[in-house]
């Protein structure tokens, strides 16, 4: 019989076997990686056929990266598996297609407090600030910490064209030159399909790196999240991020089945 | 095969390496029990392959075989797919014992008129636990669990007074679209002594202590175009539920903390300052979350909780 000892006792044999299992181990890691884009669904509006998936505006990334920094991936989730009770209290199941931009994903892996997939447009934004200030004050059982310090810290923005560089080297389609904005064709003749047709006029200008800043200031300033349209706060960005999650999917265009098709 | 070498001292077996002059090594094996268990998980595994979605092969996987399920598209059309969790959800959401049970009752109040829903036992009982669930999921995170709000941020929903319309077609309204709760700040427009007036004048309305010269100045200004504050509150001061204007005549606070019980002075700072800042306040639009007879449901158990008419 095949004695382990017979393995430890012949080099070659153990290098040549140890090599066949970290191949398994690396295979099974690596090869799914090459063909991820199967198992994102397309989600492009049924009437225009832009795509309803974006990337983060200039604020909201500011927001994600506050969001980030303060830990709130401990304790929420931004998941909701398809299951019917989580379908009943959070909404319809989260999509792959929702966290494509995300780097990195911020499905977390507990709940002490609710998921958060689908928070846009739950709250008021009033509601969010008094909740981040003091959570008790709004809901009295909550053992979530006091963030008071959002609404006192401004917000820093100005290496906000190096962070969606950082963004678009990984894959995030914000835009830097005019061929990726309006599309086209390069000096060699490959066509390039640009943002404007991507995500249409609406959505094109806020993913453009050179008006970054214009357009943090100016959606803090339209949105007024923080109450206190003098100052722009780190309360305004998180607000802005926490608004727009789970929004951008309007599953009332979709028949169910499409999205039972794409598995 | 070498012969097992024993330890002398205890008699168990050991691999027969020897270091350092005495140094050994026992060959325990693994208990049997472990042995087994482990074995079973590589069957489990295989049994699981086959039966379920497993294993990615160039751009698509293999389905599983045997463990299709059914659903019904929004259109209605029946359909079969190979098992995957979507599909499960679709399923159990049409068919599922539960949703079944919910779903006889859900057309019963989407078919009734709302006095029917209240007198009706079986109804009402079911809108109180169903629309329990809903309050709590999407109200009560502002409203709070028992409907009290938030005294100055959220309104109070079982304080028999109402904002927008106390009508179950206002409330509806109310939940679909959302409401816009807002007063333009006075601050620019008054000066201290004119915003010291209205502030007694509103605080007369109430039967609480005011200054009666101030308060007729108040009634003036109020009344009058310098305020203009009777467009919204009309000139009675009872409010108007089309601009979600408070009564101000019926003794409930729903933004400024005014009560008999604090001090005058007290009182007149928490109105004169609601005068000058203005109000602010946004309810979310449910209709993208709620289906109408979730809606509906909602409706009637506020009803139930507020004793709204």
């Amino acid at each position: 019989m095949f004695k382990h000892e017979s393995v430890e006792t012949s080099s070659a044999l153990l290098v040549i076997l140890t090599l066949v299992a970290i191949s398994i181990g690396g295979l099974v890691e690596v090869v799914p990686l090459h063909y991820i884009d199967d198992t994102v669904e397309q989600v492009n509006d049924p009437e225009t056929g832009l795509e309803m998936v974006r990337p983060y505006t200039p604020l909201e990334l500011r927001g994600r990266d506050i969001y980030l920094r303060e830990g709130c991936y401990t304790c929420h989730s931004q998941m909701i598996r398809p299951f019917r009770d989580e379908d009943l209290r959070y909404g319809h199941y989260s999509l792959a297609a929702e966290s494509r931009y995300d780097h990195p994903f911020q499905w977390g892996s507990k709940r002490t407090g609710p998921d958060l997939a689908r928070v846009g447009g739950k709250y008021s934004n009033e509601w969010h600030v008094a909740h981040l200030k003091a959570p008790r004050s709004v809901v009295p059982e909550s053992i979530m910490p006091n963030y008071p310090w959002l609404l006192e810290q401004p917000l820093r923005y100005a290496d906000i064209q190096e962070r969606m560089l950082a963004l678009k080297r990984v894959g995030v389609p914000y835009s830097l030159s005019r061929l990726e904005y309006e599309g086209g064709t390069t000096e060699e003749g490959t066509p390039v399909v640009g943002n404007l047709e991507t995500f249409g006029p609406d959505v094109a200008p806020l993913l453009d790196i050179n008006q970054a800043e214009a357009n943090l200031v100016a959606q803090a300033e339209t949105g007024n999240y923080d109450g206190d349209p003098a100052h722009l706060t780190e309360m305004d960005a998180l607000v802005a991020y926490l608004q727009m999650l789970g929004t951008l999917v309007d599953f009332k265009k979709f028949d169910e089945d499409h999205f039972i098709q794409a598995r | 095969m070498a012969k097992p070498v024993k330890d002398p001292l205890t008699g168990a077996e050991t691999t027969g390496h020897v270091w350092d002059d005495d140094l050994q090594e026992f060959n325990n094996p693994l208990p049997r029990w472990w042995l087994w268990t482990f074995y079973a998980t590589f069957v489990f595994a295989f049994v699981y392959w086959v039966i379920y979605p497993s294993w990615p092969f160039f751009g698509t996987y293999t389905k599983g075989i045997g463990n299709s399920i059914s659903y019904k598209t929004d259109a209605g059309e029946e359909k079969t797919t190979h098992w995957n969790t979507r599909a499960l959800l679709a399923n159990e959401l049409q068919t599922g014992s539960t949703a079944m049970r919910q779903k006889e009752y859900l057309a019963k109040v989407a078919a009734a008129p709302y006095e029917q829903i209240v007198e009706n036992t079986d109804m009402s009982a079911f809108v109180r636990s169903y629309g329990k669930g809903i309050f709590g999921d999407y109200c009560a995170a502002c409203h709070q669990s028992g409907g009290q709000g938030v005294p100055g941020l959220f309104p109070n929903l079982v304080d028999d007074d109402w904002l927008w319309g106390n009508s179950p077609e206002q409330i509806e309204y109310t939940i679909v679209n959302g409401r816009h709760g807002f007063m333009p700040a006075f601050r620019e427009t008054f000066n201290d002594q004119q915003l010291d007036d209205v502030a007694n004048y509103v605080l007369g309305l109430s039967g609480l202590a005011a200054d009666p010269v101030k308060a007729s100045q108040g009634e003036l200004i109020f009344k009058g175009e310098t305020g203009g504050c009777y467009y919204c509150h009309t000139k009675d001061a009872t409010g108007m539920y089309s601009q979600g204007a408070a009564n101000l005549t019926d003794k409930i606070w729903t933004v400024a903390n005014v009560s008999p019980r604090q001090s005058e002075e007290k009182n007149l700072a928490a109105v004169k300052s609601v005068i000058a800042n203005g109000i602010q306040r946004q309810m979310p639009a449910w209709s993208s979350r709620l289906n109408p007879t979730e809606i509906k449901v909602l409706v009637a158990y506020l009803k139930q909780i507020s004793g709204a008419d």
